[in-house]
């Protein structure tokens, strides 16, 4: 379970300072899909950031199941089980994708298993296992291979950062299937069909809390909430 | 053959051996050949001055290896070899060469070598330096001569990963027509190392080609310097890349130079320098690893 109390990120601006993130409260319950959505520039990656550790929040706390991890670093909380994808994934030189999955999952993975991974994700696994994760791949590659190591780290809070962009159709309909039982998942998305998927949806608007609740209640008044974006197919 | 452990620890750094094998080995230790074995497609002769070797390899020979390794484990002691390799026509070689220096006080190994390749032959050649034990001096400066004969290949890949104070690499090719020449660099530096690299390619015959990668990585204080310098002359292809990674206090001066004598020549370089990138570490720490871990990661798959 993840709680955020009165988180609040602000940032130079000129002379003066600009809020990004204003007096965020929620909590993030474990066995329960939350849905961050709301216009772009609205805050949602900067929220996820904060609690993965990317960012350090000006003020406020974080909590992991009860214990404050607002000053701890990322790869304490990634061992704590705080799993992140990233929207944008981030290609290296040289390293392999078994290499990746074998860190994401802490154990030198045989050949077959680390396939399973990528097999469910969709892609061919013997094609790719080998392969660097560098900019030869295909965005859609990347991505999916970014979420095909969420699957290897596991977590009890698993993080992800737009998981439709970028991908096909089936490959986005195969991303209900990642998702397990007694886990804490944000998912930070502008499509219908992941927002339906959600138990819970928080609706960011300038960095402010604009609504939080019952997914079903909060998209049947999405329009409300004044989110251009959200609910876009 | 019985060796101690420094030099069993070097051998299977530079050359990957774990003992001295069968097939054709030059084994020099300390400026002194210990082993000297020629087969029947690669004939290795002591020079008459005592200077080095000659190593002949015949058009007979099919993929088969050759180990020159040299290994210096006496304090103070500077070694120069001179090795001249002799391809045949149509032959098909692999060899390994590399120094292993130990010592706690100035040492050292100058291995003059030059390749003369016949017609459309294929040579690959591996050169690994190392230097382990303390005190400063350390000492390696290859010098690589390669005379590139029609239709011929030559592969060369040197790896310098530590331990090495200075070192100089002067490598100078002559291509002849349809003959290509790869290199590839890999330099790690660290504490008060320098390392300096120089390349010059003449693309004399006609279709000549060269592609020349470096990978360095400077830490510490260290400094590194490349050259380069391709030369058409013909209608050919070169290109030139050196990416470098600089942490702490180091430094990586990158002078690639391309030199059209001929409007059919194409020559191309790039070169980026440049600090690991941030989001790079994030990723790998978001999986788990420390910051030091990640970059550590980084640097060994930058390298490979």
């Amino acid at each position: 379970m993840i709680e955020l109390r009165h988180i609040y990120y602000k940032v130079k601006d000129g002379d003066g300072e600009k809020t990004i993130l204003n007096d965020i409260n929620c909590t993030f319950s474990d066995d329960c899909i939350t849905a961050i959505t709301g216009q772009n520039g609205s805050g949602k990656s900067t929220l996820t950031k904060i609690i993965v550790g990317i960012i350090a929040p000006t003020s406020g706390n974080i909590f992991f199941n009860g214990k404050d991890i607002t000053h701890t670093s990322i790869d304490e909380r990634a061992k704590m089980g705080i799993t992140y994808a990233f929207q944008q994934p981030i290609t290296f030189r040289g390293i392999t994708i078994k290499e990746l999955i074998d860190i994401a999952s802490k154990e030198d993975n045989s050949i077959p298993k680390a396939c399973e991974y990528l097999s469910k994700v969709g892609i061919c696994a013997k094609d790719y296992i080998n392969r660097e994760f560098d900019k030869t791949l295909s965005g859609g590659e990347q991505k999916r291979i970014e979420l095909a190591l969420t699957l290897a780290k596991k977590g009890e809070c698993v993080i992800f950062d737009e998981p439709e962009a970028g991908i096909d159709l089936w490959s986005f309909d195969r991303l209900n299937d990642m998702f397990e039982k007694n886990v804490c998942y944000i998912v930070v998305s502008h499509q219908t069909r992941l927002l339906k998927r959600a138990d819970k949806i928080l609706v960011l608007e300038n960095g402010t809390v604009s609504a939080y609740g019952d997914s079903k209640e909060i998209i049947n008044n999405l329009q409300s909430y004044q989110c251009r974006r959200v609910g876009e197919e | 053959m019985h060796l101690d452990k420094i030099s069993q620890n070097l051998l299977e750094k530079i050359a990957n051996l774990h003992e001295i094998l069968n097939g054709a080995v030059s084994f020099r230790k300390n400026g002194k050949g210990e082993i000297l074995r020629s087969t029947q497609n690669i004939e290795i002769v002591k020079k008459i001055d005592g200077s080095g070797i000659d190593i002949f390899v015949h058009s007979s020979c099919k993929r088969e290896a050759c180990h020159i390794p040299v290994i210096v484990s006496e304090e103070g002691f500077y070694d120069e070899v001179y090795n001249d390799f002799y391809i045949e026509d149509g032959a098909d070689v692999v060899i390994v060469a590399g120094c292993g220096v130990h010592s706690s006080t100035q040492a050292g190994h100058n291995g003059i070598h030059t390749f003369h390749i016949g017609k459309n032959a294929n040579v690959e050649y591996y050169e690994n330096h190392l230097a382990i034990g303390k005190g400063k001096g350390k000492e390696l400066n290859p010098v690589t001569i390669i005379k590139l004969g029609e239709g011929s290949r030559m592969m060369m890949e040197t790896n310098q990963l530590g331990g090495v104070d200075y070192s100089v690499r002067d490598t100078k090719a002559y291509l002849k027509d349809d003959s290509t020449l790869e290199i590839k660099e890999k330099i790690l530096t660290q504490n008060f190392n320098v390392a300096k690299t120089k390349f010059k390619v003449y693309l004399q015959g006609q279709n000549s080609r060269c592609n020349i990668i470096s990978r360095s990585v400077a830490r510490g204080e260290s400094e590194q310097v490349f050259k380069s310098d391709l030369i058409g002359k013909n209608e050919c292809f070169g290109h030139v890349e050196c990416d470098g990674i600089v942490l702490e206090n180091s430094r990586i001066d990158s002078i690639p130079k391309v030199s059209a004598c001929s409007n059919l020549a194409s020559l191309t370089h790039e070169a980026a320098i440049g600090k690991i990138a941030n989001e790079q570490i994030i990723k790998l720490m978001t999986l788990g690893l420390t910051e030091k871990e990640a970059e550590n990661k980084i640097i060994e798959g930058f390298l490979k």
